[in-house]
């Protein structure tokens, strides 16, 4: 009686899933805490929300070994809805200490924007327990519901200033072609289930092989069509028109948020999908995520070059349009994932970089927050002189984004590259190589002009602006992971030849 | 004799050597301990600079001594430990008979630099000539003019960048000579950039923010091309480490790879070379550079660029440099034409010529001697090249250190403002100086006898006998190219000492004022004078002040050590042929 039960019945391993799991809470008791806290001790909920960040960080210690697996079927257990893998490890660290950074960028914004502190933390801390459940999810429709779970908060940051033409157009415009993103996708998936009645990945995989002859456009639509979704939560061409004006018009921490973590959850999707759902797959999906990467990066490029420093809001824009092209980067590994017989090298290359991508692109959203308390036109002009009035800031600031450059001292971001090359090489993709290399010379031109700017001399007298602590624990947190990574390279970039998935 | 010290001495000394300046500048930056406070601040952190770059040069001194002269070919002092091994990345450092003169005249140079400065700060005075060039827009803009405007009280936090700044360009050009990695190599290239930008565009002269901009960009767009082309090697043979791929000697590089990673790479060292016509950042650079920056630019900086051809290029990619040798020939041989006609007319009378730009287009001349020497591909031809570079070193930062001392006195280095009608008359004024600026010129212009003769004597005979397989009429002519550009280096500098050195010494100007001796000056009464946004005593033109102060007891300590390498050079070739000669030859042989 009691076997026949436990076979109905899926074992959790809740150690596995803590880490989603922990965020979820801390959100919740957020929301819950909301109610009883009064306005004035409303700042205490914020700490709330980071230490929980802190804590589901923390949980990531006792998995180290990357073999738990979770809500396995109970007829097979080899097949699992949930793995906590080495592969979904770096992807939760990634998303849990972006969330956290970002967190930290907000304590000052939700009190002094006047944001519902309630409502802000309880979103950010949803959104970031679903991006930190999508890596580990291995079957469709986990996926989807942990993207969701993921980007609907996001809508709501979006729009959370109230009374914002701007930040509810932003929002709105977020939310449409996401939602058309989403929908098309769930088509796809639609069209997959059918052809091999099933939704764990590996079991798609391996029944892929043998789909009968007159399904195959149906697997080829859907294989390209589930890629929609992720690709527009990555902010691939074309579905990265959204990404400037949701940007400038968020709240600039969230627009950090969405930056490194939306970026996260779009990517490992993509992954996901492409590495284990349809390997054999990879002759078409291989160069449709190659031409994506090249346009990607291109039109990212081109479009932040074309941002004149003088016009209001220029740099968030220029770092919304940088993230377009570094997501060009991202995809240019997965693409090479798909010539080569074994992923591994080509998946870990992609982690590496994101990791980087994600401390260094916080830090420069960071200092954007911070001359944005003195000049709120955020304009890239308002950099000018930024050394000789915030030396610390100025320094910080020029090695994030010579990190995105990819120039010594920020020699994380040159390696990151370095590896993205290589793999490119290593596929026989070229010509993406040769891409990538173009469009690396081209954006050295807005980076090194934002840099040239912060060593300006300035143009008034500087306002001093007592800067909150949680932004510069923020900023510090960024560059001396950045140092550090820069010191140690191989921190990060052992992902490149390590076994990952 | 064989080392005096074992190879593991060596090993730590070389890394010590690339290593400490860095830590010295992280040091420069904290307060001083107590007990090394010294006078003020800014005394504290000079003297500190003086102290790390003075060891810097007794472990390059060691090192030299404990080099193995019987081996210069062979690889010594190595490091090599794994950094990071997803890339297969590895910190490997050695040194030859080709690194070593390099890295030694790198330490002395920076070495003098610093002592220079802890005499002379280039704050100050600077701020003074500033004042003078009646810019008040642009010295309105500079960070470094809101410190120094305080008064010297604020020089200590404008000295420490300047000491910290010093010590970063010293570890990376140390580094570039050290390494033997192509990443590091590129590494230890662009570590070079951020400093000097810094020097230029913080304590620099007129124009100093869009020189240093132009710099930066000119060398940086370069580097990223060679970084394509390092990559391209690396990628394709499948390590970066330069002693593994020199010995392959190219044989795993298809003929398109090599072609077009000589042509990366290539292109990336001839901006910094500079190689005619990428150069056109090097004038504008030298002429907004402080002294101590002029002299580290020309005197180290430009060498990483020869360097790179010759432990890089020619023996990774030796099919690769057969084809383009030609090409960068005859790009040296315009250049050295170009170089010396561009200075004989900056040196003409009316031209408003200035003598820093003279001699940056000098140094175009001169680089375009060692790439011609590298581009004959024959073992005399790259001694001379190897040799030329450290002539140039010596010679041009000389000259440089000369005309920061011509520019102190008489607040111009414009070439008409300072000899006036008949000539500066420094031979009647200041004659140890006008000795020194003549003994600089000549032995610039080649005379036998001193360093730069034999450096560019060798590539032009080179270029009479290039490589077999190279087109024998074509380096005939660069060859009387060349010769032609040493009769008109000799011709410019004869103008340039005519018109600095000699002259009528007492004849009253109009508008003359002449009174006091700028060199007198203390920062603190210049800082006080730029406050006040007048300086009576600095007026440019004052071709006939009663008299000038001479070489002082620091300036001929800073240049003493120059003087005499020049001669030894001149007098001695075999002491640097000696070393380059066997890993020359082992070089062009494919790394056997």
């Amino acid at each position: 009686m009691t076997v026949a039960v436990e076979s109905l019945v899926q074992s959790v391993d809740w150690l596995a899933i803590a880490p989603p799991t922990v965020a979820a809470v801390a959100g919740l008791v957020v929301l819950v805490a909301d109610l009883f806290v009064p306005e004035h001790r409303k700042p205490v909920l914020g700490w709330i929300a980071i230490a929980g960040l802190a804590l589901a960080a923390l949980s990531l210690l006792p998995l180290l070994d990357g073999d738990r697996s979770t809500f396995c079927l109970t007829s097979d257990t080899g097949v699992c809805s949930y793995t906590a893998d080495h592969f979904t490890l770096a992807i939760q660290l990634l998303v849990l200490a972006g969330a956290l950074v970002s967190a930290l960028l907000s304590v000052h914004t939700v009190t002094e924007s006047r944001l519902p502190a309630g409502e802000y933390w309880f979103l950010l801390l949803s959104s970031a327990a679903g991006a930190a459940l999508l890596p580990a999810s291995r079957d469709l429709a986990t996926l989807v519901v942990a993207l969701e779970v993921a980007s609907l908060p996001a809508f709501a940051l979006v729009g959370l200033r109230r009374g914002d033409r701007l930040s509810s157009e932003a929002a709105l415009k977020f939310f449409l072609s996401s939602v058309a993103a989403t929908a098309v996708t769930l088509l796809g998936v639609s069209f997959v289930y059918a052809a091999t009645g099933s939704l764990h990945l590996t079991e798609v995989a391996s029944r892929l092989n043998d789909v009968p002859g007159r399904f195959d456009t149906l697997v080829t639509a859907g294989v390209a069509i589930t890629l929609v979704g992720f690709a527009f939560k990555t902010a691939a061409v074309p579905f990265h028109f959204w990404v400037p004006d949701t940007y400038v018009g968020a709240p600039l921490p969230v627009a950090a948020y969405l930056s490194v973590i939306g970026k996260a959850v779009g990517f490992t999707g993509i992954i996901l999908i492409t590495v284990i759902a349809f390997p054999s797959y990879a002759d078409v999906w291989g160069p449709v995520v190659a031409v994506l990467a090249a346009l990607t990066m291109t039109a990212g490029n081109v479009a932040a070059l074309r941002q004149r420093p003088d016009r209001a809001h220029s740099a968030v824009r220029l770092l919304a349009w940088s993230s377009v092209s570094q997501a060009g980067y991202l995809l240019v590994p997965i693409a090479a994932a798909g010539y080569v017989d074994d992923p591994t090298r080509a998946i870990g290359s992609t982690v590496a970089y994101a990791l980087m991508y994600g401390a260094v692109n916080l830090g420069a959203f960071g200092v954007a927050a911070l001359v944005s308390r003195t000049n709120p036109a955020g304009r890239i002009d308002d950099y000018r002189g930024l050394y000789a009035s915030r030396p610390l800031a100025a320094l910080a600031m020029g090695f994030f984004l010579l990190n995105l450059a990819g120039l010594p001292p920020g020699i994380i971001g040159l390696f990151a590259k370095v590896t993205v090359f290589s793999v490119a090489v290593d596929a026989g993709l070229a010509w993406l190589a040769v891409v990538m290399a173009v469009n690396v010379v081209i954006a050295l031109y807005y980076y090194l002009q934002w840099t040239a700017v912060l060593f300006r001399g300035p143009e008034g007298a500087p306002a001093k602006v007592r800067v909150p602590a949680p932004l510069t624990a923020a900023i510090a947190l960024a560059a001396l992971l950045g140092i550090a990574l820069s010191g140690a390279p191989q921190l990060v970039l052992r992902f490149a030849s390590a076994t990952l998935l | 004799m064989s080392g005096l010290i074992n190879e593991t001495a060596e090993q730590y000394l070389l890394a010590a050597l690339v290593v400490l300046p860095l830590i010295g500048a992280a040091a420069a930056l904290l307060p001083a301990p107590p007990g090394l406070r010294g006078r003020n601040p800014q005394q504290a952190v000079l003297r500190h600079g003086v102290t790390v770059t003075g060891v810097v040069l007794a472990l390059a001194i060691a090192l030299a001594i404990g080099f193995d002269h019987d081996h210069p070919s062979r690889i010594q002092a190595t490091t090599d430990i794994s950094w990071i091994p997803a890339l297969d990345v590895r910190i490997h450092l050695g040194i030859d008979g080709i690194s070593l003169p390099l890295l030694v005249l790198t330490a002395l140079l920076t070495f003098l630099c610093a002592l220079y400065s802890y005499f002379r700060p280039p704050f100050a005075p600077q701020d003074a000539e500033r004042t003078i060039a009646g810019d008040p827009e642009r010295t309105g803009t500079g960070a470094g003019d809101r410190e120094t405007a305080g008064g010297a009280s604020n020089g200590g936090g404008s000295a420490k960048a300047f000491v910290a700044l010093l010590l970063v360009l010293e570890t990376g050009t140390l580094a570039t000579f050290a390494v033997l990695d192509l990443l590091l190599f590129f590494l230890a290239f662009e570590m070079v950039l951020i400093p000097m930008y810094f020097l230029i565009a913080r304590w620099g002269g007129e124009g100093r923010e869009a020189s240093a901009w132009k710099f930066i960009l000119f060398t940086l767009l370069g580097s990223v091309v060679m970084l394509l082309g390092l990559l391209l090697v690396g990628l394709q043979s499948g390590t970066f480490d330069m002693v593994a791929l020199a010995t392959d000697n190219g044989s795993s590089l298809s003929h398109t790879t090599q072609l077009l990673a000589v042509l990366a790479i290539g292109t990336g060292l001839a901006v910094k070379t500079p190689m005619w016509p990428l150069h056109s950042w090097l004038p504008d650079a030298h002429t907004a550079a402080p002294t101590v920056g002029s002299v580290l630019l020309a005197g180290v900086l430009l060498k990483m660029g020869t360097y790179g051809f010759v432990r890089i290029v020619l023996p990774i990619a030796p099919e690769g440099i057969r084809t383009f040798a030609p090409y960068l020939a005859a790009f040296a041989a315009v250049g050295i034409v170009y170089g010396s006609l561009a200075c004989l007319a900056l040196a003409r009378t009316g031209a408003k010529g200035d003598l820093k730009r003279l001699i940056a287009y000098s140094s175009v001349g001169h680089m375009g001697f060692v790439l011609l020497g590298i581009a004959t591909l024959t073992p005399t031809g790259l001694n001379g090249a190897l040799f030329a570079n450290i002539a140039h070193g010596l010679i041009t930062g000389l000259l440089f250190f000369l005309v920061g001392a011509v520019k102190e006195r008489y607040g111009s280095t414009d070439l008409d403002t300072l000899s006036g009608a008949t000539g500066a008359a420094l031979y009647g004024r200041a004659p140890r100086l006008g000795a020194l600026l003549a003994f600089a010129a000549v032995a610039s212009l080649g005379l036998p006898g001193l360093a730069g003769f034999w450096g560019e004597m060798l590539a032009m005979f080179a270029a009479f006998s290039p490589a077999e397989e190279l087109s024998r009429p074509a380096y005939l002519t660069f060859m009387v190219l060349a010769g032609l550009g040493t009769l008109l280096t000799a011709a410019y500098l004869l103008v340039v000492v005519r018109r600095v050195c000699m002259g009528e010494r007492l004849e009253p100007q109009p508008g003359q004022t002449g009174e006091g001796e700028p060199q007198a000056r203390e920062p603190a009464e210049t800082a006080t004078a730029a406050e006040s946004g007048t300086d009576p005593r600095a007026r440019p033109g004052s071709a006939s002040a009663p008299a000038l102060s001479d070489v002082g007891g620091h300036e001929l300590a800073a240049w003493t050590p120059l003087v005499a390498l020049t001669l030894l050079a001149g007098l001695w070739p075999a002491v640097l042929i000696g070393l380059t000669d066997p890993a020359v030859q082992q070089l062009l042989a494919g790394g056997k």
